[in-house]
């Protein structure tokens, strides 16, 4: 990617839903406006000079840090032109994303994994239920706040002597 | 169709033709599938949580637990992006061994597909011609590694050790023997008639639905579209490397089996390749002292090189912030790590981009209209691996 052109067209047509351009190791990241990310993705999608039909990837992140703490990572790529970009939204903990799912299909599963792990929601998602975790499970473990170690990990031995002393009293 | 004849099938998650845990809802109308819920999860380890507890160089090892029929395919992905984080480059003899141990990994993880898929069909025999030569492939990157399963030899920087003396030979009369061994495949299963009325025209897919589904890999190029992330960005000198992309047409399980055989005949071609032009020199980058540990023999001899060791093993080191994408060419489909660096010797976040889970997602839409027994078909041509759906 040498030259972002799709940047280009992006500042052209969305200059106020912009919020950031970036460049790391020749990868750009463009952070767009919560609100109009269906938008910007359908022109990516649609528009001849961009043509990003394939949806690579979908992640969140938690920054865990300041009032815009997740990060929902979009990474587009154009079979047309052979490159890469990458869409970032920013959002508040409780807050909802609109779902990209019926623009690329391949966003329906990645969209619950986000949701799944990170407990950020899709708007308008056909299916939103946990994808890796059971329907049970509580809270969501890709928060940095969660604990590595399962918390009930040190507790059942303490009710397991229990139950032996008191077997060692019978006999 | 009336409401009453319709029936809900449980497959899996313990059925030998899932090829995991993998375990799907099927409404039926008679035989004929209307609806299809997938539900994974069964082997969620928690990759992505456990790699932000551990050091860069520690969360290789988990890489090789993802998709368990390519360990070095997965390890090569890792490396490739922490390497992009800091920006480092890799002497070329390491680059070159890259190529050969991950072809020889496409090919292994393609017999086993081979085998299980059409042993899946009803046609066992082939599962031992497969395995006869997969075991081959698994004892010539033992010698190498070590390992058959979990090899973890591709590390940040290069890689673990240098190939044995043995190893080349082996290599050699392997590339010479294997496309005559295909062939045997070919004789058994190309123009078997029960095998083309089990693959040809069940679960197509179309090119455009591919690209919708993010679908990748065999499977995507099955259906026509002209993409692999070895031609497209290339990685680790493929672009020295001569070798084509077979595409199919139709789109069909059959297409898929077709497309995967014609890898294997490019993969071997690579190998050959790769051997014959391997450069000589270092296997680990030299320049990057603070991210590579040196020598086994330094270490043995050397204080100094000693508490290295001990530094980068135990510490890690720190790349600089920021975030990066990078991913390769698996025998799945584009398998890619994205990471987040904060600075300090442990990812903030490692994504994975399994290529297996999102192909999957396609499967209801593929089988959708055909009869529960080409559901097996439709599985087996998709070559899920649930360590890497489940991760």
């Amino acid at each position: 990617m040498a030259k972002c052109s799709a940047c280009e067209l992006l500042k052209e047509r969305f200059p106020e839903a912009l919020q950031n351009i970036e460049e790391f190791r020749s990868e750009t990241s463009v952070t767009v406006d919560k609100g109009r990310l269906r938008e910007v993705m359908t022109f990516l999608k649609e528009n001849e000079g961009t043509r990003y039909d394939l949806l690579v990837d979908l992640a969140g992140v938690d920054t865990a840090k300041g009032s815009l703490r997740f990060e929902v990572v979009y990474l587009l790529h154009s079979m047309k032109y052979n490159n890469r970009l990458r869409i970032k939204v920013d959002l508040p903990e409780g807050a909802a994303v609109d779902t990209v799912s019926d623009i690329w299909k391949a966003a329906d599963w990645m969209e619950r994994e986000v949701y799944d792990l990170f407990g950020v929601k899709f708007n308008a998602h056909p299916d939103m239920r946990r994808i890796l975790l059971p329907e049970d499970f509580s809270g969501h473990p890709l928060r940095k706040e969660y604990p590595l170690k399962g918390t009930d990990f040190d507790k059942p031995f303490t009710v397991c002597l229990e139950r032996e002393k008191g077997n060692q009293a019978d006999v | 169709m009336s409401e009453a004849r319709q029936m809900t099938v449980n497959m899996g998650p313990q059925h030998p033709a899932t090829h995991g845990v993998l375990r799907l809802l099927l409404e039926l109308d008679g035989e004929v599938i209307v609806k299809t819920v997938p539900d994974i999860g069964y082997l969620h380890r928690g990759i992505e949580k456990l790699a932000e507890s551990m050091t860069y160089p520690q969360a290789l090892t988990l890489t090789d637990r993802l998709d368990y029929t390519s360990g070095l395919s997965n390890n090569l992905a890792y490396c490739l992006a922490v390497e992009k984080l800091l920006d480092l480059s890799i002497p070329k003899r390491a680059r070159y061994l890259r190529v050969l141990l991950a072809e020889l990994q496409r090919i292994a993880a393609h017999l086993l597909w081979i085998a299980t898929h059409a042993l899946d069909l009803g046609a066992m025999t082939l599962l031992f011609y497969a395995f006869r030569d997969r075991e081959e492939v698994l004892g010539m990157l033992e010698q190498v590694t070590g390992a058959r399963l979990t090899p973890s030899f591709i590390r940040i920087g290069g890689l673990a050790a240098d190939i044995p003396e043995s190893f080349l030979p082996c290599v050699e009369t392997f590339v010479e023997t294997f496309p005559k061994r295909i062939d045997e495949y070919e004789t058994l299963l190309t123009e078997n008639i029960i095998w083309k009325k089990r693959t040809q025209g069940i679960s197509p897919m179309s090119g455009e639905d591919c690209i919708n589904y993010g679908v990748t890999g065999p499977v995507l190029r099955a259906s026509g579209v002209y993409y692999d992330v070895r031609k497209a960005y290339p990685y680790s000198s493929y672009e020295d490397f001569d070798f084509e992309i077979p595409m199919g047409k139709n789109g069909d399980v059959y297409d898929r089996y077709l497309v995967r055989l014609q890898e294997m005949r490019q993969s071997n071609r690579i190998v050959g390749q790769a051997i014959g032009k391997l450069p000589a020199g270092a296997v680990m980058a030299l320049d990057a002292p603070q991210v590579t540990p040196p020598p086994k023999e330094e270490v043995g001899k050397d204080i100094a090189a000693l508490i290295r060791h001990f530094k980068i093993m135990e510490e890690g080191f720190r790349p600089p912030c920021g975030e990066v994408y990078a991913s390769i060419e698996s025998s799945k489909g584009e398998l890619g790590f994205f990471l987040i660096s904060d600075g300090s010797n442990k990812p903030f976040r490692m994504r994975i981009r399994p290529p297996s889970f999102i192909n999957l997602g396609a499967l209801p839409k593929m089988i959708k209209g055909h009869m529960v027994a080409d559901v097996i078909a439709a599985i087996g041509s998709i070559d899920i691996v649930l360590g890497e759906i489940d991760r």
